[in-house]
């Protein structure tokens, strides 16, 4: 754990922490929408930081963590494919599946290769012509231009051993599903910086003023967390709820334009079931049928039943910020980050992993 | 996963017969390949937040280094430097 005075703009961080402690009069819920914020909150120890008035509840802001069970099945059974190189981000490879992750499936022979980035992947395809390549694409809005730029380069590259298998969700539908869900009675939300990097803010002020809710758009350090909360405290305490952007220098209110295109261009938006969550209508991207050569899921068989959740992980209650991990009767107990019962215990930005750590970490401190 | 890693561009270059640009970044002592598609205004010398292999804005050379060194004390550089080596 660090203090204040380590922080990048560590006096800034008091000011904003005293000027929170000034003006909170009663208690609030404010919900950090993405897994990189949560994992900030925790790692900085700024929840200790806070008056006890103010109750952050972590969201369902990490990709990895609601990936539906039966779509990590398909990619272990695609993996164990013989000819097949699976492909994705270090953090879905330990995900369980009702089976094997697909560590373990590596672990048994299959070829599966932690990339940085799916256009890796396309290089890949290149390079090895008499294979299927396949990416695992999970993200939010900020991984879906790369996602989609891959499917593009293996077009212009005349590919036919290329696919994506699309495990695409979206942010505002997630914010929504959450509002419409009684027991999770939030009221500001933080919303994630990077996604508005590409999406813009235009989808924040209408949802602020249908929930009356106060939205302020982040960044993921300290500073910017601790000012992104002061301003949904001072908007909560003064009856206001308006969209407002703390992370100016980044986020453009338009977005990044070019982005949104070839976005549009590769994906249609589509229904998508959440881990934990169930179906939210809207909340995906799914290939636009122009691709359907690259899409994992048209292009190969799935002869797989889809397998029950794990009864004992209430992942679903955590993502929805109804429950603390810790609230979790398996959290520390048989799910920890070496041998995860669900999602969220795996991914560095799920809350359960987050706080796992954190209270590590504060053994060690004690 | 979900953070962009600022980063200095290095050298520019084309592919698929001048229809794609990519750059060289630098994050730190580390150089790695990014799309520029996203950015057809950014040029050699420009410093951009890199995701995934994408370029998503053109962000000013403090903000960039700042972010950096934020991101390399909470160890997020480390996981760049990890799948780069895969
Ligand atoms: S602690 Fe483990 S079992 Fe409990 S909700 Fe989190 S991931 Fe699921």
């Amino acid at each position: 754990m660090k203090f204040i005075s380590e922080y990048r703009d560590g006096d800034q961080v008091a000011l904003y922490l005293e000027e929170i402690r000034r003006c909170v009069t009663q208690n609030w819920s404010i919900m950090e929408v993405c897994g990189g914020q949560t994992h900030s909150l925790v790692k900085n120890g700024i929840l200790q930081l806070l008056p006890p008035e103010v109750r952050m509840v972590h969201g369902p802001g990490c990709p990895v963590c609601v990936t539906p069970l039966h779509l990590i099945d398909q990619a272990v059974y695609l993996a164990m494919q013989h000819g097949v190189i699976m492909c994705s981000y270090g953090d879905m490879l330990r995900v369980p599946g009702s089976k094997y992750s697909l560590l373990e499936a590596k672990a048994q022979g299959a070829d599966v290769r932690i990339l940085y980035s799916p256009l890796e992947a396309v290089a890949i395809a290149q390079a090895n012509p008499d294979k299927q390549v396949v990416f695992f694409a999970v993200g939010f809005e900020t991984t879906a231009p790369a996602n989609a730029l891959s499917v593009l380069h293996a077009q212009r590259a005349g590919l036919k051993n290329y696919a994506i298998l699309t495990a695409h969700v979206l942010v505002p539908p997630a914010m929504e599903a959450v509002m419409e869900d009684e027991a999770a009675s939030i009221d500001g939300f933080l919303a994630a910086g990077h996604v508005c990097t590409i999406m813009g803010i235009g989808e924040y002020g209408p949802l602020a003023a249908r929930y009356r809710i106060p939205i302020v758009v982040t960044g993921f350090e300290p500073v910017d967390l601790v000012q992104g909360i002061l301003m949904t405290v001072r908007q909560l305490e003064r009856c206001e709820y308006r969209l407002e952007n703390q992370y100016s220098r980044v986020v453009k209110p338009e977005g990044n334009p070019e982005a949104q295109a070839v976005i549009r261009s590769v994906f249609a938006v589509s229904d998508r079931e959440w881990r934990g969550i169930g179906t939210i209508p809207s909340s995906g991207y799914e290939l636009r049928p122009e691709f359907e050569a690259f899409d994992a899921q048209k292009k190969f068989d799935y002869p797989i039943e889809k397998a029950p959740e794990s009864a004992e992980c209430i992942a679903g209650l955590v993502l929805k910020g109804i429950k603390k991990p810790q609230e979790c009767p398996q959290f520390g107990k048989k799910c920890t980050p070496q041998f995860p019962l669900g999602a969220p215990m795996v991914s560095s930005e799920g809350a359960c992993a987050a706080y796992y750590h954190f209270a590590q970490a504060l053994e060690t401190l004690a | 996963m979900c953070l962009a890693i600022p980063g200095k561009i290095s050298t520019i270059e084309t592919r698929y017969d001048g229809a794609v640009r990519v750059a060289k970044v630098l994050f730190g002592g580390i150089t790695k390949e990014a799309s520029l598609e996203m950015l057809p205004q950014a040029k050699e010398g420009d410093y951009v937040l890199v995701h995934v292999g994408v370029a998503i804005s053109v962000v000013n050379e403090e903000e960039a280094q700042k972010t950096f060194e934020y991101l390399a004390q909470i160890g997020e550089i480390d996981e760049l430097i990890e799948h780069t080596q895969v």
